[in-house]
């Protein structure tokens, strides 16, 4: 072999699978907004626009102030857990880390509920403390990782486990507290719920989400070093510490929007970047904006399936993921020691 | 020649301890230095120190006569490569992947290689004999293979001093020697110098032009490998009894460990 045979990745590279990624997104809003109860389909929208047909206020109103802000919000949840697996993987080098199986999403929803609970406004105060939940967790996490960083899977697993019971213990703790028609919404939410969604939460998530990911993005190079050892990393001139604060930070802030916004969604942050490794390969500049898009493809489809399979009635999202997640979780924990193999 | 890397008087301490203290050392171009030395004698430290990422208290460290403190990170990285012990990249990058990160701190802010920079890791590859591994998968490799890689990544670092930290502990003998092969033969070419620790004495002093025995951090001896090792120091810094004679096929000094057994097996016979 000679030349330029070998695969590496290049800027060309990423902008195809950006736009490859990007037409399949787009495909799957279409998709989903014509799924649901009323249907209506899309070439009645059409009709509209193109002005053949008068429009169904009805009609609008279910597509354009329901269906879409929540597949919108879906896939700007998506992107931000598959974003966030894909960093933390890297910084803890260890493809099971995942902000629900690490404890993040519960942090943060833990602040949600006290912001929520002490009355905070939904636009400021509640993710602000949402945040702060995300961030203590994360810090936990970091504490227990240690000086090196690194994290064993069982380690991994064991504090994963110990942060979700206890602030579990904690989400239980103001639950009880709450009573009636709120308790069944809550819980909702609890299990990661869309049917909420707003246009003015993705007026706030959206720009603050693509700024974080995309100052984060700037240092998907320098993940793919602490990959291969923080020492090595160091000696190549990465600043290690900087980039671990600018991710948690960075993190803590998407997360915590995004719990506040939707509850504990989880395992989207395993499976899609472990799916997205397998085909695309481990370079941080490919597979960060890759897994991002990936997880907004992927929890659209989650969610129209959610609000579609039991219809009228719906199902948390969150129990799509874990259906689908706890399974693959296991799949991969067996493979652990024998080799991850690239495509 | 050159000395590339000059250190005086440098001492270290993590907190109260000194843990290394008053290391005089040259390093010449094109040369190889073993450092050995029992654990804990400061070994690593030293290694760290020289890279610059640990910050000396006493004593001064010059990289090729200006004061390493000087430099940046970035200036250091492209004067020098590490090589760790072991290396665990748990992600499916490719050999030709990792050795490419070697261009890291040659890049500027656009955060792509380019065309060059790829021939610079293919050459890399091809001196290190690791061209066919290139596609398959890190951690489908042996442990001899993956050091060679590192190896090629240390070179596409374009690094004239390459620090390697018991390269060889975790490898069997021929990979060991071929480890020892490969940075022999690419001090000789690339005028490359070498600081290489490792616990295999023997096979140390076949490739060395000098070696650094520490004991409880500072130097015991160092010189050409035949004054350095000796029963005598062997043992007094080991503190376990040898026997030094020569290679008769290299002249270099060899390495017997004394079996406390011997007795009570000339016994049993």
């Amino acid at each position: 072999m000679r030349g330029s045979e070998y695969y590496r990745v290049t800027p060309v590279r990423v902008m195809t699978t950006g736009l490859v990624l990007s037409g399949i997104l787009l495909g799957m809003i279409l998709f989903s907004l014509c799924l649901g109860p009323a249907g209506i389909s899309l070439k009645d929208a059409l009709t509209w626009v193109t002005g053949s047909r008068s429009v169904d206020q009805t009609a609008w109103m279910i597509l354009f102030k329901i269906r879409l802000p929540r597949i919108l919000l879906a896939g700007l949840v998506g992107f931000t857990l598959a974003f966030g697996g894909v960093v933390f993987q890297a910084l803890l080098r260890n493809p099971l880390a995942e902000p629900f199986i690490l404890g993040i999403s519960s942090g943060a929803a833990v602040g949600t509920i006290i912001g929520i609970v002490l009355g905070l406004g939904f636009n400021l105060g509640v993710p602000l403390l949402s945040f702060m939940g995300a961030m203590f967790t994360i810090l936990l996490v970091m504490g227990i990782a240690g000086r090196h960083g690194g994290l064993e899977s069982s380690t991994l697993l064991l504090t994963g486990v110990i942060i979700n019971a206890f602030f579990t213990a904690v989400i239980m703790f103001f639950l009880s507290t709450t009573g009636g028609s709120r308790l069944h919404s809550m819980l909702f939410w609890l299990y990661g719920d869309l049917s909420q969604s707003r246009y003015v939460q993705l007026s706030i998530g959206l720009p603050v989400i693509l700024a974080v990911s995309g100052i984060i993005y700037f240092f998907s190079r320098h993940l793919n070093l602490i990959v291969g050892g923080e020492e090595s990393a160091l000696q190549m001139g990465v600043e290690v510490e900087l980039l671990k604060w600018i991710s948690f930070l960075g993190i803590s802030l998407m997360t915590g929007l995004v719990v506040s916004f939707s509850g504990i969604i989880g395992f989207v942050g395993l499976i899609v970047p472990h799916l997205m490794r397998m085909v695309l390969g481990a370079d941080h500049r490919l597979l960060m904006p890759a897994a991002a898009l990936g997880g907004a493809v992927f929890l659209i489809a989650a969610d129209t399936f959610a609000r579609t399979i039991l219809s009228p009635s719906e199902l948390p999202v969150g129990v799509i993921t874990a259906f689908l997640g706890a399974p693959f979780f296991i799949y991969l924990l067996r493979q652990r020691g024998s080799q991850w193999t690239q495509s | 020649m050159d000395s590339e890397l000059i250190l005086k008087g440098v001492s270290f301490r993590y907190d109260s301890q000194w843990c290394l203290e008053g290391i005089d050392l040259e390093l010449k171009e094109g040369e190889i230095v073993g450092m050995i030395g029992p654990n804990g004698s400061g070994k690593s430290t030293l290694l760290k120190i020289m890279d610059g990422l640990l910050k000396v208290q006493k004593g001064e460290i010059l990289l090729l006569n200006r004061p390493l403190s000087e430099y940046t990170r970035g200036d250091i990285a492209r004067r020098i490569a590490m090589v760790p012990q072991e290396s665990n990249f748990r992600f499916p990058f490719s050999a030709f992947e990792v050795v490419l990160m070697g261009r890291f701190p040659h890049l500027g802010p656009f955060p792509f290689e380019g065309k060059e920079d790829q021939e610079i890791a293919q050459h890399s590859m091809e001196l290190t004999g690791t061209l066919d591994l290139a596609p398959r998968s890190i951690h489908e490799l042996s442990g001899g293979e993956k050091q060679r890689v590192l190896i090629a990544r240390a070179l596409t670092q374009k690094a004239q001093i390459i620090l390697l930290d018991e390269p060889t502990s975790f490898l069997d003998i021929r990979h060991k020697v071929e480890i020892f092969e490969l940075i022999s033969t690419l001090s000789r070419t690339q005028g490359l110098s070498v600081v290489i620790v490792s616990h295999d004495i023997s096979l140390a002093a076949q490739y060395c032009q000098r070696m650094l025995l520490l004991n409880k951090g500072s130097i015991y001896k160092v010189g050409e490998p035949a004054e350095v090792i000796t029963a005598d120091t062997i043992s007094a810094v080991y503190q376990c009894p040898v026997f030094v004679d020569e290679n008769p096929i290299s002249k270099t000094p060899r390495v017997t460990v004394v079996s406390k057994r011997k007795e009570s097996k000339e016994q049993m016979l």
